[in-house]
């Protein structure tokens, strides 16, 4: 993995490739593309003679929300105290909870084969910059064919925008949808397809009827 | 593989207006093939765009079955997706048990006993065999041979369904396999059964073959058609014996070795030009090794337990981390991406459908064609909606 990123960075300068560890016992560890430099990075693995990593073979989007970090942070104050009688300035340190933000992304993960010299798997992802106007990344369709599907069903369940996908559409969500249902923070409409049926009088009458009683 | 850079012309958006001729012969006449379509194996809807019989634009719609299996499997316990599994692509729910039990090992570190390693590969290659049957069955179906050859193909794909069934308790939902190993053993009564099965399938090929291959209708209707190139298979990430048919070696059983399949002697049949034909007959020969590697671990199986004593079924929690995991399905790559947050539901769980990628290349294939053998090539893709649209 150290020499893929090497060999990266040989290739393109400035690629800026960053290596995500894998805790899990599988230990498939992941590359990091940067967005900008992400077409030119994907055509060298591809092209490259001893890579050759010419088969995607998986696109999968990722919902990293927004999280909120409860801290617990010493506090230095000075605060008024009367001590032995006497109003005194007093210095003070205090434990106090605060909240931060962590701002959540989007992700798009690549898995990467080669049939030609038959190994693999390389994970590369990008992240977008956040989950609500910033969340386009390169499209790389113009690399392997096989992201043309795949892309258009993240677009489509999770709202990443790839840019320079030849035809961009919902894949699996019906056009005029609006919402991506694959994020965390997806609610589902409750009155889906909502049709009143005959069992709508009959809860209201037994409605009424409780209330009677 | 060179790069694949030409790219037939697409089209976007609904609301395009009529296209017209370039020498002002007339429009190109839209049809829409399905979703009620009886060659689209389910609901799948393709627009085309025809000048006469030749087929000019080819565009897929897919989700009439979509019903987000991703994130029902998020909302659920990792043992709690096996069943849903079945209904992915629901010819061969053993094969997808498989591919999601490997991943979620892949992701805890389980290790499977032997005997379990075996009835598996037995499982997964009588999948492939009534998988390839009745999807050349179905092909035949719609060359206009009614009947017959699919129900040559489904008597025999019966034998299979019954062995799963009296193991498994069901023909096509199985859920049989864990993580860690295999629900119920399997008896001897059961192995000599399948034995029986087994020694019958060689003639079931030979009687199909003499039968279609070298019919004149069907060498005429698919030889030449719907040709597929194998750089352009390559870079479109089609997987199976449509891959194998364009004649580019990748067998994922003999690139990973998942399991044990290292142990089996069996060779991985090619095409030579990529057509339909070709993925016709690399499927007949499939299903011929297939005999052999289910011969050779009903000799081999040992005994021993099924399942891991380490695994644990109730309160199943992997360590974070994430794994991807891939069998050779019978359509193609299946593959299982799971990410672990530490908690009793994966955090991610996405399905690499096999059917739902080899359709990239279908407008590719079909483009210059006629419509009849739209259906034909279609049907030479062998998908099963249930997947394509999870």
């Amino acid at each position: 993995m150290e020499e893929i990123k090497a060999a990266i960075e040989a290739a393109v300068p400035g690629a800026g490739v960053e290596f995500v560890p894998n805790p899990g016992s599988a230990a498939e560890h992941s590359l990091r593309l940067v967005p900008a430099s992400a077409i030119a990075v994907a055509t060298f693995l591809r092209d490259d003679a001893d890579l050759a990593l010419d088969f995607l073979s998986n696109v999968s989007g990722v919902d990293w929300p927004d999280k909120e970090i409860a801290e617990k942070v010493k506090v230095t104050r000075t605060v008024t105290k009367t001590v032995d009688g006497i109003e005194q300035q007093v210095e003070e340190t205090v434990d106090e909870t605060r909240k931060r933000v962590e701002p959540g992304c989007l992700e798009a993960v690549y898995h990467l084969y080669s049939v030609a010299k038959k190994h693999g798997p390389l994970v590369i992802r990008m992240r977008t910059g956040n989950r609500s106007d910033r969340v386009d990344l390169p499209s790389l369709t113009p690399v392997w064919r096989a992201a043309e599907f795949q892309e258009r069903e993240v677009f489509d369940l999770y709202g990443i925008i790839f840019t320079g996908h030849p035809d961009l559409r919902r894949l699996l969500m019906w056009e005029g949808f609006k919402d991506h249902p694959m994020r965390k923070d997806y609610v589902e409409p409750d009155d889906y397809e909502y049709e009143p049926t005959p069992h709508d009088q009959v809860l209201a009458r037994a409605l009424e009827h409780k209330s009677r009683d | 593989m060179s790069v694949v850079e030409t790219k037939p012309e697409r089209l976007d958006g609904w609301n395009r207006p009529p296209v017209i001729l370039p020498d002002g012969e007339g429009e190109l006449l839209e049809v829409a093939m399905g979703p009620h379509h009886p060659s689209t194996h389910g609901v799948f809807r393709m627009d085309l765009a025809l000048d006469g019989e030749r087929v000019v634009r080819l565009k897929p719609v897919f989700g009439y079955l979509h019903r987000n299996h991703e994130k029902i499997a998020e909302q659920a316990s990792y043992l709690a997706s096996m069943p849903y599994t079945d209904r992915l692509d629901y010819i061969c729910s053993l094969t997808n048990n498989w591919a999601y039990a490997l991943a979620v090992e892949k992701l805890a570190a389980q290790e499977v006993p032997e005997r379990a390693q075996y009835i598996r590969v037995i499982l997964g290659e009588l999948t492939r065999i009534q998988n390839h049957a009745s999807s050349i069955g179905f092909l035949l179906q719609e060359m206009g041979a009614s009947g017959t050859p699919l129900m040559y193909a489904f008597k025999e794909r019966e034998k299979i369904l019954d062995l799963f069934e009296s193991l498994t308790g069901s023909r096509m939902m199985c859920n049989y396999m864990r993580f860690g190993g295999c629900r119920v053993d399997v008896s001897a009564a059961w192995l000599d059964a399948a034995r029986k099965v087994v020694a019958g399938l060689p003639q079931f090929v030979d009687e199909f073959e003499t039968l279609l291959s070298s019919n004149e209708i069907l060498m005429a209707r698919c030889q030449g058609v719907g040709v597929l190139k194998p750089e352009l298979a390559v870079n479109a990430g089609v997987t199976g014996p449509m891959l194998r048919a364009s004649g580019v070696d990748y067998d994922i059983r003999k690139v990973d070795r998942y399991g044990i399949y290292d142990r089996f002697k069996f060779r991985v049949p090619l095409g030579d030009h990529g057509d339909v034909y070709d993925r016709y007959m690399v499927r007949i020969l499939e299903i011929r090794e297939s005999i052999k590697i289910v011969e050779q671990a009903l000799k081999e199986i040992p005994t021993g337990p099924i399942m891991d004593a380490k695994a644990k079924i109730r309160g199943f929690r992997p360590k974070p981390g994430e794994a991807y995991g891939r069998i050779e399905a019978p359509k193609g790559e299946l593959g299982f991406y799971l990410i672990s947050d530490g908690g009793p539901n994966p955090y991610r769980y996405r399905v690499r459908p096999p059917s739902l990628i080899n359709l990239t290349v279908l407008e590719d294939m079909c483009l210059g064609s006629n419509v009849a053998d739209v259906v034909l090539i279609f049907g030479s893709v062998d998908i099963v909606l249930g997947e394509v649209d999870r």
